[in-house]
């Protein structure tokens, strides 16, 4: 739905409801914490900002231009190819079972999560947040006004 | 689950249901009578006596309009659009701690929806999704007053909710727990986190103001600029669920703060009316009484900011665009980082100081 949606409000309400799937997916495997961040990070903030930006470059009036054969024929081979990685590799899974008398049903909350994230991967854990920072300053370099520019 | 801790659930959560939507209702009235006192009115005086059906009136009035949808406006998401709003305004109650435990029949039951060990991430998530209702009705309305006024709507509430979660997050350091239930039991006995976080409560209250595009932050429905904003094309009972919700919101974000800063159902003395509760009446219907009592506190707190909320809108007048944004990106989110430094520094060298007041 949301690739085949014409109209690109449309689509972005799709993938909205395709990140309340995902949400659903983690409740299910007892994730709860990544459920909510899910929820507030992707449905709440990003998607927000997908929207404002379509809704003001408006969209709607014109079509988008008709696409030529070439460009149909690359996207189909791409769009193949993922889709026979993706048919290989989920043939080659092996699906792991659990002991559900050993089963720590605690696994997917929030202490033991930080407890994980903390302890066990600290370092990318950091680095992440490095390259974050680095990022946003990035971003607000960009977005700074000039001396003696004035924008509005 | 056990069927009388199933239909002990099922009462509580249909009177809470109940309560929100009645709360709502009447902070309609509430708040043109506020309104009426602060500018020496009398306002709504005619239906019943003071008024008192004025709420009534008006629903009535609004299933009676005729529900009109724009030939240009994409009708399915111009329905959705309020629909969201109500949604995600009702969606918000289930997690909040309303009263402690319910005692019957030996099972214990707490006066809330469900107890979710992340309680305020979820209302956090839910209402950082209340903006789709705005965004999606002023967008399908097709008009550009509309827009504006949803784009607007928009970049407020995701401005504000930064500063809002940073707030929320130099609680959670103090309490170690995502669960709003741990977080009110934390505040028994008088230490409410106001005392400990006044500069978080001050910049949580500014950015529910604005979540809930209250004044002085109204400016998606800026009448003066912007004709009605997101809402200028709807009618009817349509509207009057953008109303409702946005009254809704109001009374969810006040129980949401006296939860957070003002101890819940927590209330001075209330260790002595226990003791005298159970003393007076017997271990179980003592214990349900005490909890009732913490329930009306709660809900009396709870109102009180209701009024607070009215009490603003009459008093301040609205902000300029440009000192709204500025207001939240280089004012409330450089104090919100401070107010996380200063409490991440008062934890750690108080430590024992808190680790003894934890125990």
């Amino acid at each position: 739905m949301v690739v085949f949606s014409r109209s690109p409000i449309h689509s972005v309400l799709y993938l909205i409801l395709t990140f309340f799937c995902l949400t659903g997916h983690y409740i299910l495997l007892n994730a709860q914490f990544l459920a909510a961040v899910n929820i507030i990070v992707y449905a709440g903030a990003i998607m927000v900002l997908f929207l404002f930006v379509i809704m003001f470059l408006n969209m709607k009036k014109e079509d988008e231009e008709a696409k030529t054969n070439l460009t149909k024929i690359a996207a189909m081979i791409v769009a193949g190819t993922l889709f026979v990685i993706l048919f290989g590799a989920y043939r080659k899974t092996i699906v792991g079972s659990y002991n559900p008398y050993e089963y720590n049903s605690q696994v997917g909350m929030v202490e033991s999560l930080g407890a994980v994230l903390f302890r066990d991967y600290l370092l990318p854990f950091e680095l992440a947040s490095v390259l974050f920072l680095i990022a946003m300053t990035g971003a607000v370099m960009l977005g700074r006004r000039e001396v003696g520019e004035r924008h509005f | 689950m056990e069927l009388t801790e199933f239909i002990i659930k099922a009462i509580i959560i249909l009177v809470i249901f109940g309560l929100t939507l009645l709360i709502a209702m009447y902070s309609t009235y509430g708040e043109r009578k506020v309104a009426a006192f602060i500018q020496d009115r009398i306002g709504p005086n005619r239906a019943g006596p003071f008024g008192m059906l004025q709420p009534l009136a008006d629903a009535g009035k609004m299933f009676f309009k005729e529900d009109f949808i724009p030939a240009q406006a994409n009708k399915w998401l111009f329905i959705a659009g309020p629909a969201l709003a109500m949604l995600t305004a009702l969606m918000a109650s289930a997690v909040i701690p309303f009263g402690d435990t319910i005692r019957y029949d030996g099972v214990e039951v707490a006066v809330q929806a469900v107890e979710a060990n992340i309680g305020i991430l979820y209302i956090f998530g839910v209402v950082s999704l209340g903006v789709y209702g705005i965004m999606v009705g002023g967008w399908a309305s097709n008009n550009k007053f509309s827009l504006l006024g949803a784009i607007r709507a928009a970049s407020q509430n995701i401005s504000y909710e930064i500063a809002m979660g940073m707030a929320i997050v130099a609680i959670l350091m103090m309490t170690g727990s995502l669960s709003l239930r741990a977080i009110v039991e934390q505040q028994h006995g008088g230490n409410w986190n106001i005392w400990y976080q006044p500069l978080g409560f001050i910049i949580f209250i500014t950015c529910a103001f604005a979540e809930c595009n209250r004044t002085p932050f109204d400016l998606p429905e800026c009448e003066t600029e912007l004709v009605g904003g997101y809402h200028t094309e709807y009618s009817s009972m349509k509207l009057g669920f953008y109303l409702f919700a946005e009254y809704i919101n109001m009374f969810i974000s006040s129980a949401v703060i006296s939860a957070l800063y003002f101890g819940g159902y927590n209330y001075p003395g209330m260790d002595w009316v226990y003791t005298q509760l159970t003393g007076a009446f017997g271990e179980v219907a003592g214990h349900n009484a005490a909890t009732l009592i913490g329930t009306a506190v709660f809900f009396g707190k709870a109102l009180f900011f209701v009024f607070f909320y009215m009490w603003v809108r009459w008093t301040l007048p609205r902000f300029r665009y440009d000192q709204l944004m500025n207001l939240g990106w280089k004012g409330l989110i450089p104090l919100a980082i401070l107010n996380i430094i200063i409490t991440g520094t008062g934890v750690l060298f108080l430590e024992p100081y808190f680790s003894a007041l934890l125990k």
